[in-house]
């Protein structure tokens, strides 16, 4: 049984290294496809970093009346905390909201003018509120209009949040959002698809060249397995040597992207793919051997019947 | 040893044999002869199991050969030895390796077969050429290798299906003496041909195949 395997690990290799051109073209054609594949790991991780800029942009403002105590302002964040929507709740003090008023407006003359002249703090104080997911914020201007003892009634303290203004705004971005994260899914799902093929294919062709000797290893008295073999361990190189192949080509690919595209992209493409290198190694190098060894098995299964 | 029951073998528009009955005994060396499509090889194919009967039966011994899962065949291929006009070597390896492969397919160990295989091309005088791949060979040489692999595992069949079709007279000579020689051995041997001069040459059982049909057995004439 060992000496078995051995021969046919051995015979593997040397199928490898006579095969010249054929494996050539055969690892080629891997490396194009676990390229595709860490091509599309890596345009997730950007796209999900560009959409969580984005996401990260959208928030709700509850201005709440003039005169409202700290105290109360508190209970109210303390009741939105508890919401299992809401990532965040921010208070801003009235001062501190007079104070950001004069700083954006410190050479706006005649606005700092008026608002001397009233003499007080016209505004009232402010959560802001981060939802988890975009679609939530609705769920949580419902919680502000239903009859919580804070926020209801005519002793309510919230004058008004800024939720209804923004609504168009934010559904059309939620709506953008599952858009782009559908129509990754589906690109990631025909390229693969369309590399596999291709790569099944090349390897297919590489096997029907050995038809022959196929049916004569069986002729001369070889098990199925003994024929088979020496194929499933070239799928095998096939895969481990497009890894390599592709992880070093990523290398400087990236690190170009890094240096000229970060900005643009919105992650450090570089950092991206060096703090997550084993992980990408282990999906592609199970892709690799996987795509190798299946196309291999599928593709010999029809001349071992005989 | 080997028993045609009423055999016949037809492909979709052609009967490449037609109610074929014979019996050969272990030991005897056969030719086959008759033109091309006479049915030849598609006799030699069914006692391989290369191909199914569309009729009738074929035994090896007691053996129905179409009746063996894959396990069974691959055991029975390894008691005969086969031969072909297009030598049908493994390209891609050496001499030495493809009579290697031949013992490795029957479980050989590595000693028998690197004391085994130099053995055997200094038989049929190949021990030159031990690392040579067939592209790099002549046709007899070739033919010489492919006699070597299937005499390597000491079958109880030798089959050469029209093995001197693609030689020159002297390499012709050369192989059917050869063939000769292990027939002396005691292994029986099945030759196809079409080349009377080889017929001559052996002086054994000789069986005319004509349109699919067995049309003369000197066995029966003695």
């Amino acid at each position: 049984m060992i000496t078995d395997l051995k021969r046919v690990i051995k015979a593997g290799f040397k199928n490898f290294t006579r095969g010249g051109l054929v494996s050539f073209a055969s690892v080629l054609i891997s490396t194009i496809t676990l390229s595709t594949i860490t091509s599309i790991i890596i345009l997730q991780a950007v796209l999900y970093s560009s959409l969580n800029i984005i996401k990260d942009k959208v928030d709700v403002t509850i201005y709440l009346n003039v005169g409202v105590q700290e105290g109360q302002a508190m209970l109210l964040k303390a009741s939105l905390e508890k919401l299992p929507e809401v990532a965040e709740v921010t208070y801003t003090s009235a001062e501190d909201a007079l104070a950001q008023f004069r700083e954006r407006h410190a050479t706006d003359y005649p606005t700092i003018q008026s608002l001397d002249e009233i003499g007080e703090n016209p505004l009232g104080s402010s959560l802001n509120v981060k939802a988890k997911e975009i679609s939530q914020y609705e769920s949580i201007a419902d919680f502000l209009k239903s009859d919580n003892v804070l926020v209801s009634g005519p002793a309510s303290i919230i004058d008004h949040p800024n939720y209804y203004n923004n609504k168009p705004v934010i559904e059309r971005l939620n709506s953008i959002i599952s858009g782009a994260q559908k129509l990754g899914f589906l690109l990631t799902f025909v390229l693969v698809l369309i590399s596999v093929a291709i790569t099944f294919n090349t390897i297919r062709l590489a096997i029907f060249i050995s038809k022959e000797e196929i049916g004569v290893m069986r002729l001369v008295g070889a098990s199925k397995m003994r024929v088979r073999g020496p194929f499933l361990v070239e799928g095998v190189i096939y895969g481990v040597l497009a890894t390599i192949f592709t992880l070093v080509l990523f290398w400087p690919i990236t690190a170009w992207f890094g240096r000229n595209m970060t900005d643009f992209l919105g992650i450090n493409v570089y950092e991206y793919y060096f703090s997550n290198l084993f992980e990408i190694f282990v999906i592609i190098l199970l892709s690799g051997i996987l795509l190798g060894v299946i196309s291999s098995f599928l593709a010999i299964r029809k001349y071992l019947n005989k | 040893m080997i028993y045609f029951n009423n055999v016949s073998k037809v492909y979709k528009d052609a009967t490449a044999l037609e109610n074929v009955t014979m019996t050969i005994t272990a030991g005897e060396f056969v030719s086959i002869v008759g033109h091309s499509g006479a049915g030849k090889t598609t006799l030699t194919k069914l006692i391989m199991a290369e191909e199914n009967p569309t009729d009738g039966t074929v035994f090896f011994e007691s053996i129905d050969v179409h009746k063996l899962n894959n396990n069974n065949l691959t055991k029975l291929r390894r008691r005969i030895g086969v031969v072909f006009q297009d030598f049908k070597l493994l390209q891609n390896k050496t001499a030495y390796e493809n009579i290697a492969f031949a013992m490795e397919a029957v479980g050989k160990s590595d000693e028998e077969i690197s004391s085994d295989v130099p053995h055997v091309l200094e038989l049929v005088d190949l021990a030159h050429r031990s690392h040579h791949f067939p592209i790099e060979m002549s046709g007899g040489e070739q033919q010489r290798l492919a006699i070597a692999r299937a005499i390597i595992n000491q079958p109880e069949l030798i089959i050469a299906d029209e093995p001197t079709g693609n030689l020159d007279p002297i390499n012709t000579h050369e192989i059917v003496q050869i063939l000769k020689k292990i027939n002396g051995l005691g292994t029986t041997v099945i030759l196809t041909t079409h080349n009377r001069g080889v017929i001559d040459s052996v002086g054994k059982r000789v069986i005319t195949m004509e349109n699919g049909k067995i049309i003369r057995d000197s066995k029966h004439e003695k």
